[in-house]
């Protein structure tokens, strides 16, 4: 059967995300929740079908479960094609033995199968970390115009900033000279993205001289792009302005959800025209009790307000009962915040109950850090969680207590 | 399960002209984010349903959008799923100058290549007028225990504004539940128990009684089919005591929304184990601002409040604007009010415009409409 694609896209999808502590404790950094409705993997996805790109790849491996579950056959974002849509990849038994991903480019090297299914002239590599609205397409025919065997997306960062960063230094015409991952003295504030697009015989022929070196350790950023620079391959920066914030700490991924809220908001996304898709279940409405206070805050369906909700980012079916608070604070699906509990600068995941008369956290101005509550947990009536505390199971909370 | 599902989409278009002039009853609006069809259509999913047919009449553009491939209901199948019957007019029907349907049962007459060729043993029947959650499993036991040709769902009334305006049928049933007199319910002010027009039939039944009808030149399904068997069939009733919300008029659609404030209803329509599917829009959750203050009001996503909201109903994508107070209304999706306006027991349309400063109020008996797409 004839299926060739111009460009597929490759999602590596396996990271633990160990910095986001309880949230990645039963679940893979791409399958956590963002701004109410959204799964951070819903970006790229959602990315993927506006830009025209039918044909993605998702690499899993981490506690793939609840990813798997998520992205299903696709649905949500059209993704359930014929030809191409959404393929979970997970790392697979072969006739020479199983291996895990050993790295990112590792796991394409394991799947060069796959791409090779559709033709493609073009491979794109994607990440599941990050929050952001960009148009792929706009960057493969600017790889296409460069006539470049790989295109790095990348953005201005402030310089103090730039040592966190893989960092570009380009020349007039955009073309990549030098490369430092996290440099000490940085001489750019060019940042990589993590989007590489690769002209496919030229990846797969970096990845396979890369699986061929024992010494290698099979990562994108400190092996394949080094080589490619040292052998004077085609390599530009394709320069990114925009909202796009990495989401792989507690801080980060608090302060990103803050960013939906105030009068302007960093990130808005009501735009109909680059919408992101999710997949949710059939909620209804939102119900905002007589005595309700809800202020600068992002309210998703399902939710029965009665309390108050303050500078918060709530998903879909939590409750705030009468007398409650929630101030500074993310909280996932299907929470319960009790009658007179108060929850200040915490992130709870799914399905926490907040006792009546709990408190958890602290005002954020006298707060130590973010209080986080894994997913399940019940909080019993009238007890305290600390502020900064990192709850993962409900024994850690009797300790709090 | 056995069981296909039929939906008269327009049968009570007229009972509300200022809503179903620009699309059909089905797709009226209600409740935030859903249509009138999807809790039909929803009832029938959560019951294994999986083989819909939905008779439409006139003006079916809103409905197919809303309905597309099925996906949303999980009905886009390869086998069954969901299919719109538009009126089939030309061949026998010339017997009425090749009109289209007016009643229920030409409406029947018009879906019987759809009702001949399923296969499954029963059909469900359902309108759209009707909102309410009911578990179509437990009427379909009912059904078979009581070894019936046709079971219908009725509900008790007492007061006349619960009553459809183009008439309710009244049944009268005996100990065992089975009908003994069938007739039009017109004294309005005495209690009884009238069709919710949610029907379970066996197919073949149906199917005889709907050809038998056509040979007669019979025009009416309750006089002409179910009266007439009353003692040869048997005519089962199921009586449903749930919440059941009936819209006759604009001012009852202004009732019926606003009920949903009431959390007994809301908790009657909306219950987890049998969630009412409706077309999905992928709008952003709803931004309150700082200024914002809302109270007793049911509100979709998509929306940014940024004035005050009371007592009101809020669909998707609505916007709020500064100082703006909206009380008692209903503001269909993607209304948007500018700064500094005052509305009162207003219903507005799709896409209505109400710039800065406007103040516009109705009265409970009688909420100002404001048609699709106006600009105020």
């Amino acid at each position: 059967m004839f299926k060739k694609k111009e460009c597929v896209a490759m999602l590596l999808a396996g990271g633990q995300g160990s910095r986001l502590y309880a949230l990645t404790e039963k679940t893979a950094k791409p399958a956590v929740s963002f701004g109410g409705k959204y799964r951070i993997i819903d970006f790229p996805l959602s990315n993927c079908i506006n830009s025209g790109v039918d044909t993605v790849g998702v690499l899993t491996q981490y506690q793939p479960l609840v990813l798997n579950d998520y992205v299903g056959n696709g649905l949500p974002w059209d993704l359930d094609r014929a030809i191409g849509g959404v393929k979970i990849l997970p790392p697979y038994q072969g006739k020479n033995g199983a291996d895990w991903y050993k790295g990112t480019a590792n796991a394409i090297y394991q799947n060069m199968q796959f791409i090779d299914m559709y033709s493609p002239d073009y491979v794109i590599i994607l990440s599941g970390d990050h929050i952001y609205r960009m148009n792929y397409n706009k960057m493969l025919q600017y790889h296409k115009k460069m006539n470049a065997d790989c295109t790095i997306a990348v953005i201005d960062v402030p310089i103090e900033e730039a040592s966190r960063f893989g960092i570009m230094s380009v020349d007039d015409e955009g073309k990549i000279f030098k490369f430092a991952e996290k440099p000490k003295n940085p001489d750019s504030t060019k940042a990589s993205m993590g989007i590489y697009i690769f002209s496919k015989d030229c990846l797969f022929k970096y990845l396979t001289e890369d699986a061929a070196d024992p010494k290698s350790s099979n990562d994108f950023g400190k092996n394949i792009i080094p080589a490619m620079l040292a052998n004077g391959q085609r390599m530009y920066a394709y320069s990114f302005s925009g909202y796009w914030k990495d989401v792989g700490t507690i801080d980060s991924l608090w302060e990103a959800n803050m960013d939906l809220l105030g009068e302007e908001p960093a990130l808005s996304l009501n735009d109909e025209s680059w919408r992101i898709f999710s997949r949710h279940s059939a909620h209804s409405p939102q119900y905002v009790g007589p005595d309700a206070e809800i202020k600068n805050s992002s309210i998703t369906e399902g939710c029965d307000i009665y309390g108050t909700v303050r500078n918060s980012v709530l998903g879909s079916g939590v409750t705030v009962m009468p007398g409650a608070e929630v101030i500074d604070s993310v909280i996932m699906d299907d929470c319960v915040i009790g009658a007179g509990a108060k929850v200040c600068y915490s992130i709870l995941d799914s399905g926490v109950k907040v006792g009546s008369g709990a408190t958890v956290g602290k005002d954020r101005a006298e707060a130590k850090g973010i209080a986080v509550i894994g997913t399940g947990i019940i909080v019993p009536d009238n007890s305290a969680v600390a502020d900064g505390a990192m709850i993962n199971n409900s024994d850690d909370l009797v300790k709090e207590a | 399960m056995a069981v296909a599902g039929l939906i008269f989409s327009n049968i009570h278009n007229s009972s509300m002209p200022e809503l179903t002039s620009v699309r059909t009853m089905a797709s009226v609006p209600y409740g935030c984010r859903y249509r009138l069809i999807d809790f039909p259509l929803s009832n029938m999913v959560n019951s294994g349903i999986s083989k819909i047919g939905i008779i439409a009449h006139n003006n079916y553009q809103s409905l197919m959008d809303h309905i597309g491939t099925g996906k949303d209901w999980d009905l886009a199948r390869r086998s069954g799923g969901i299919r719109i019957l538009p009126p089939f007019i030309a061949s026998y029907n010339s017997a009425n100058g090749g009109k289209l349907y007016t009643t229920r049962l030409e409406a029947l007459m018009g879906v019987t290549s759809f009702i001949s060729k399923c296969t499954e043993e029963y059909i469900v029947l359902s309108d759209c007028d009707g909102i309410c959650t009911i578990d179509l499993n437990e009427v379909l036991a009912d059904h078979i225990k009581k070894n019936a040709d046709i079971t219908i769902v009725t509900r008790p009334v007492s007061e006349k504004k619960d009553i459809p305006s183009d008439g309710a049928t009244e049944i009268k049933c005996d100990e065992n539940g089975f009908a003994t007199e069938v007739s039009a319910y017109i004294e309005h002010d005495r209690p009884a128990n009238i069709s919710t027009n949610i029907m379970i039939a066996n197919r073949l039944f149906l199917l005889n009684a709907v050809n038998d009808a056509s040979a007669h030149g019979y025009s009416h399904f309750y006089k002409d089919i179910i009266a007439r068997r009353v003692k040869s069939a048997r005519i089962n009733c199921y009586q449903y005591d749930g919440i059941y919300l009936q819209i006759t008029s604009l001012e009852s659609y202004f009732r019926c929304s606003m009920q949903l404030l009431e959390p007994e209803v809301r908790h009657g329509l909306f219950v987890e184990e049998n969630p009412i599917y409706t077309k999905l829009r992928n709008s952003a959750p709803t931004v309150y601002a700082e200024g914002s203050q809302v109270k007793n009001s049911y509100v979709a996503d998509g929306c940014v409040i940024e004035g005050t909201v009371e007592n009101s109903i809020i669909f998707r994508g609505v916007h709020i604007g500064k100082g703006t107070v909206v009380k008692n209304s209903i503001l269909l999706q993607d209304t948007y009010t500018g700064d500094n306006v005052n509305l009162n027991c207003v219903i507005t349309d799709k896409n209505v415009v109400i710039r800065n400063n406007r103040v516009l109020s109705g009265h409970e008996s009688m909420p100002f409409f404001i048609s699709k797409g106006a600009m105020v």
